[in-house]
């Protein structure tokens, strides 16, 4: 009787603990168009306890923005007869085009690896789901390669110190969106952190599309790609046409 | 002046890429060459998907081509009988080159190929060129390398057409296959196939010099458009933004070219080509020995 007293009382405690998690995201939507070279997103909100005190001391934060992900093949390069060409090649099936993490404080002292590995707290621990069969060394070596080559792409960034938490209740992380993104929904996940453990999350999304001459660019080139082909060729022949006549009058 | 991409998804500086197209522009005006020898490897160098730049570059090469031909063809330059059966080689040509590239591109050598052929070619005729116009240079200008006659291969073809205007009586196949040839080429690199079309119509058939320009240039105005529409259709890598930046810079540049040409003695002319194409070549030759930059390359499934 006493033992099932003290295991409820841990229950409730443990259970005020948990934080209220008020996650926003400075725009909903990314509107790649004429002139865009990227953008800035400021993940931001607030941390509470359930008593509605600032509770920023005592979680970390950390925020996952993720793009859709897709199927990709990585090939490697490797030296044949003094000629670099492609080898070896592994499967992954799920690489996502965007991945970027911001944390309060260097993940490595807010959880241990496994936690890191479960949250994707990391671009070492982002879950590529590699498929056929090759030994673990080799698949640590592929995913290596593409998280670097990934990495200098600008589409996956890790920053840890990235989170700033104010007044023990506000936090806040600036992820930069490069122009070269793919579009898509966009999840941003923001996560507190007690004790080595993640106490509680929130998810918010990101629409990141394309409008106006650029969308209808990109659908007519999938949708009608016939029209949209002649159309290329009449531009062309066209402007040299233009062209000739214009310096023929000079 | 950013300019975003819709098909490339990329923003890039537009005034570099008219720059580029200008440069490309001129040569095509000056030597008869389409530039997309150029045009492609810099595209890609500027970050450009490789297929998206191969695919754009033809594009522009039509744009390039329209000009010249216009202009050799009222002054009697193109012959017309030999364009149109190089067209329909460099059609079934273009075909073969899409299917060539999907095989190539699904065992993953593609990029290797490309390279390869570029070397091949570039260096090959490169050497062609640089010799002949030295050897111009060097003092028998009178002399000249005598009028040569197709070659042996060519006149044992059967069936014979005449070619009024190149001043040929010999089998269509042979235009045809070459046709086929330069259409293979024009879609696996992206090229006018200029460079490669002018030395065999001269060294091969044996047409008469003042109709070579002329109809090599109808050929890669067809070819450039049976590509783009190839292109379109299957890999959906036209950018049609990249094609306009890239043709305000040739159309104007094509211009510039053709006005210096008229100038400028065409031994040196063809000696400076063949110099930038062998650079190009040589640059290509040790990017395929070299570590290259990137040991991995991203496919999408």
């Amino acid at each position: 009787m006493r033992a099932l007293l003290l295991l409820l009382c841990a229950f409730v405690l443990m259970g005020q603990r948990d934080p209220i998690l008020v996650p926003e995201v400075s725009q909903h939507e990314v509107q790649v168009r004429q002139g865009f070279t990227g953008t800035e997103l400021l993940l931001f909100g607030a941390i509470l306890d359930p008593g509605g005190r600032a509770a920023g001391s005592e979680y970390d934060i950390v925020v996952v923005l993720k793009g859709p992900s897709e199927a990709a093949r990585l090939r490697e390069k490797e030296r044949f007869v003094g000629v670099w060409v492609n080898a070896a090649s592994t499967d992954f099936r799920s690489v996502p085009s965007f991945f970027a993490v911001a944390s309060s404080r260097p993940v490595s002292e807010i959880v241990d690896e496994k936690t890191a590995a479960i949250y994707e707290f990391g671009t070492d621990y982002i879950q590529l789901s590699p498929s056929g069969v090759i030994d673990t060394e080799e698949q640590a070596r592929f995913s290596a390669g593409l998280v670097d080559l990934k990495t200098r792409q600008q589409l996956y960034k890790q920053d840890f110190g990235g989170v700033q938490i104010s007044e023990q209740v506000l936090y806040q992380a600036r992820i930069t969106l490069p122009s070269n993104v793919t579009t898509g929904t966009y999840t941003a996940e923001t996560f507190a952190v007690s004790r080595g453990r993640v106490i509680a999350s929130a998810q918010s999304e990101v629409e990141v599309a394309k409008v106006g001459f650029e969308k209808l660019v990109a659908d007519y080139s999938q949708d009608w790609s016939l029209v949209y082909g002649l159309l290329a060729v009449m531009l062309s022949v066209g402007m040299g046409w233009l062209a000739g006549r214009l310096f023929a009058m000079i | 002046m950013d300019v975003y991409l819709p098909i490339a998804n990329l923003s890039v500086n537009g005034l570099w890429i008219v720059a580029l197209g200008g440069l490309t522009g001129i040569l095509s005006g000056l030597f008869g060459v389409g530039g997309g020898f150029l045009t492609t490897p810099l595209l890609i160098f500027y970050g450009v998907p490789p297929t998206v730049a191969a695919a754009s570059a033809s594009t522009q090469v039509t744009g390039a081509s329209v000009t010249g031909v216009i202009a050799h063809s009222s002054r009697k330059g193109v012959d017309y009988r030999m364009g149109g059966v190089m067209v329909a080689g460099g059609v079934l040509g273009s075909g073969i080159g899409a299917l060539l590239f999907n095989f190539f591109r699904a065992i993953g050598q593609i990029d290797v190929v490309i390279n390869a052929l570029y070397v091949i070619l570039l260096g090959s005729i490169g050497l062609l060129m640089a010799k002949e116009s030295l050897g111009i240079l060097r003092g028998d200008a009178a002399k000249q390398a005598p009028r040569r006659r197709h070659h042996p291969l060519v006149a044992s073809l059967p069936m014979r057409w005449r070619f009024y205007r190149s001043g040929l009586y010999i089998s269509p196949l042979a235009p045809l296959l070459v046709g086929v040839v330069v259409g293979i080429l024009t879609m696996l690199m992206g090229v006018g196939g200029g460079f490669i079309l002018v030395p065999a119509m001269l060294y091969i058939l044996g047409m008469s010099a003042n109709v070579v320009v002329g109809t090599s240039l109808y050929n890669i105005l067809f070819v450039t458009m049976a590509t783009t529409m190839m292109h379109s259709l299957t890999t959906k890598a036209v950018d049609i933004v990249l094609v306009f930046l890239l043709l305000l810079g040739s159309v104007t540049g094509a211009q510039i070219g053709s006005q210096i040409a008229v100038k400028a003695k065409p031994e040196i002319l063809r000696l400076v080509l063949a110099a930038i194409v062998l650079v190009i070549a040589f640059r290509m030759f040790l990017g395929l020995f070299y570590q290259p930059d990137e040991i991995y390359t991203v496919y999408p499934l």
